[in-house]
């Protein structure tokens, strides 16, 4: 058995509101700065939608996660090592930019420097690619927000798969929530496997997936082997950049931005325990739908007396065990199952599980009479079809998320009867399979959700590891060369990196303009 | 022989090696974050998957072909029983189609990057300068195979062995066997010295790291990293 732990998250679909208020401020901290401006680390669809970038679901079209082949061995669906070597010159399945969207701004500077003209003046678009004036924008980061454009186009969703989606295409029938997407940082990344520099890694410490900016030769073999599109190409300085799980908030303990900046606290993070010898087993069961049971499997309970053991053996320090026992993320995903892995039929092992969301019971509204499943409302009835879910979670596999959203709705019962009826009602809480101090710990973490109980993280033991004498008077977090990163702009090698650069520069004809015209 | 042919084919292959390996080594020991391949297939697709590898296959087949075709010692070939008449024409036959491969994916390449105006707005005047010169070193080698016709029988190729050898064993009077040939050779030779000094201040550095890359086939799939 080799220990390892990781700070993992979970997302409460169920509370999740679509503000985008995660994206922005990650955009703001990380992706705001030349070559990646139409890169968001984090970012919120709409679904059923094709997404960003465009059908990134659809494997068949991108090839990313891994495949099991005729051995039973996994190899990533883009091919094997050969294979990927061979796509080095030009890599087949590598989405161009305006599969994401051409990234754009604005010509503010218009609507102030105007002559005098018959209409008001317009800031058009300028493409930030080639600073050129674009004549009509004609995709975004969320194009589709809240069920923006035809259903036709739409419903491409490979969420759809099994369903007899054209019912869906009315307006009575419509449904929709919110998917907030970013690096899963799984326990058998594609990335990693895919990168011909070997640039990519997993941190042993937390599990964090991180890309080494001076290792990076940007061949671009992970951008097509991550399922989740979640690596981007940097077009500027011409290497793969990713989500970094805010590390170096993580390593003090503070949660990622996405998680802090979250108004309807949907986001929990904390340590999980997982046995690294187990991935492989985990990742290539033969039946898609066993993939979700398998990757629970590798997860170690750190309340057990042989694991604690173990784990400080292994080195695992107690504060990072007695973080494991508190976890959030371990109580939704593993104690009571209400939290699943996005995608697990890429056999990745995904670290950012996604609780599915209610939502309201559609057939009632049409009959007036709501079918019901003991006490509970039935919750096939729902207006989000549960296949629908079932296929982002797992892997089709309906029963857990039925079960899942089941318990959700019992603890809605149970709560409503203590505090409106003043009574306990037991019943629904056996039909689920709850005790009455799960429901009530439920109740605290998923509905309370105050700060100190969405977000347990140990902060790293840098001590043990390094000197920080040798810190002394570091640049801290850099784009590789140590402290040479924005102090120059060119060196005899290629540009060098600046710091934060504004996305894109007045267009040349009018900068000429503003300088003979002594205006700064 | 003038003092311009003892500088070019004597003492400037030794300072165009110099700075390609010192400056790789320099470059990847103070700027690795430069260190890459900078495609731009993300900004556009367009002919790049043809281009790209008629372009790679041709090119690098060119590069080994002279590197094993200059380098081998003469006595190798006769002890393989390879007459210079055979070995020229198939060095001609191998290098005129490695260069005819490589040449088209670089002309598809070049149509690729002055086409498209997202290429044409990212792309620094090094690598146009690049590119350029890479047509014009193809050019001129595809250019030496007519002159290399008119004389079947192998011995100016011998010449041009004698000289590679001589200057990578350190000889001085290396320059007088590269002197008399055409001038269209002169040039070939100039503009593929003058490519080793180019190298290490473009993207061309990504060649070692493509040669390093076959390190990836016996790796490990997963790369964890140890605090």
């Amino acid at each position: 058995m080799k220990i390892r732990a990781q700070v993992a998250m979970v997302l409460n679909l169920d509370k999740c509101i679509g503000c985008h208020t995660c994206s922005i401020t990650c955009k703001n901290v990380w992706t705001s700065r030349d070559g990646v401006e139409y890169a968001w680390f984090n970012n919120v669809e709409t679904k059923p939608g094709i997404g960003y970038p465009k059908e990134w679901e659809n494997q068949q079209k991108w090839k990313g996660g891994w495949q099991r082949n005729s051995a039973g061995k996994l190899e990533p669906r883009q091919g094997g090592k050969l294979r990927i070597l061979a796509n080095i010159f030009a890599n087949p399945n590598l989405p161009e930019i305006d599969d994401y969207y051409e990234p754009f701004t604005y010509d503010y500077e218009h609507l102030q420097n105007a002559p005098e003209m018959q209409t008001p003046p317009t800031a058009r678009p300028v493409s930030v690619i080639t600073g050129q004036k674009m004549e009509k924008i004609e995709w975004g980061p969320n194009w589709e927000d809240d069920l923006g454009g035809e259903f036709s186009k739409r419903s491409k969703d490979q969420l759809f798969k099994d369903i007899e989606k054209e019912m869906y295409s009315t307006f009575e029938n419509t449904f929709m929530m919110y998917l907030p997407r970013l690096c899963e940082h799984c326990l058998n990344p594609a990335c990693v496997a895919s990168c011909p520099s070997g640039s990519i890694y997993k941190r042993e410490d937390d599990g964090i997936v991180l890309v080494d900016q001076d290792k990076c030769r940007g061949w671009r073999m992970c951008i097509s082997g991550c399922p989740y599109k979640k690596i981007y190409y940097n077009w500027d300085s011409g290497k793969a950049e990713k989500c970094t799980f805010c590390y170096p908030r993580i390593e003090g303990g503070q949660p990622t931005v996405c998680s802090e900046s979250c108004v309807g606290r949907i986001r929990y993070l904390g340590v999980l325990l997982y046995d690294a010898d187990q991935i492989e087993t985990a990742a290539s069961v033969a039946n898609e739908e066993d993939l979700y049971n398998a990757q629970l499997k590798v997860f170690l309970d750190p309340n057990l007396p042989s694991v604690i053991e173990e784990a400080r053996k292994q080195g695992i320090p107690e504060s990072w065990i007695e973080s494991a026992q508190k976890s959030p993320v371990y109580k939704m995903a593993v104690e009571w199952k209400v939290a699943f892995p996005l995608h697990p039929e890429y056999r990745t092992l995904p670290m950012v599980w996604y609780i599915p969301p209610l939502s309201p019971i559609q057939a009632a509204a049409e009959r007036g009479v709501m079918g019901r499943n003991g006490i509970l409302p039935d919750v096939k009835e729902m207006r989000i079809p549960v296949k629908y879910l079932a296929n982002l979670l797992t892997a089709g596999d309906e029963k857990p998320v039925l079960a899942a959203l089941d318990k959700m709705l019992a603890m809605r019962a149970y709560m409503r009867g203590k505090s409106v009826d003043k009574t306990e009602n037991l019943e629904v809480l056996q039909q689920v399979g709850l005790t009455q101090a799960q429901v009530e710990e439920m109740y605290q973490i998923m509905a309370i959700a105050n700060y100190e109980d969405r977000f347990v993280i140990p902060s790293s033991h840098k001590e043990e590891v390094e000197d920080s004498f040798n810190d002394k008077a570091s640049c801290g977090f850099t784009f590789g060369n140590g402290c040479s990163g924005g102090v120059s702009s060119g060196t005899l090698f290629g540009k060098k990196k600046e710091g934060s650069i504004i996305f894109v520069d007045m267009p040349k004809s009018r900068k000429k303009a503003a300088q003979e015209s002594g205006a700064d | 022989m003038n003092y311009l042919q003892q500088f070019l084919f004597g003492i400037y292959p030794y300072i165009a090696l110099a700075v390609f390996l010192f400056g790789s080594l320099v470059r990847f020991e103070r700027e690795q974050y430069t260190w890459k391949s900078e495609s731009t297939q993300m900004l556009h697709r367009g002919q790049l998957r043809l281009g790209s590898n008629l372009f790679h296959i041709g090119i690098i087949g060119v590069f080994f072909g002279h590197l094993g075709g200059l380098l081998t010692p003469i006595s190798v070939w006769h002890a393989l029983g390879v007459t210079h008449e055979a070995k020229q024409m198939l060095a001609i036959v191998a290098g005129g189609i490695l260069g005819g491969v490589g040449l088209i994916g670089l002309l598809i390449l070049l149509y690729r990057r002055f086409s498209n105006p997202r290429l044409a707005a990212v792309t620094p005047f090094r690598d146009k300068l690049l590119l350029l010169w890479l047509l014009a070193t193809l050019g001129l080698g595809l250019a030496t195979i007519p002159a290399s016709m008119g004389h079947m029988d192998g011995e100016m190729m011998v010449m041009f062995m004698e000289w590679a050898q001589r200057i990578v064993t350190f000889r001085g009077d290396a320059a007088s066997f590269a002197a008399g040939a055409p001038l269209v050779f002169q040039l070939h030779i100039f503009f593929g010295l003058t490519f080793f000094i180019i190298f290490p201040f473009t993207r061309m550095v990504h060649v070692w790291s493509g040669f390093g890359s076959l390190g990836y086939i016996g790796r490990a799939w997963q790369l964890v990293r140890p605090r």
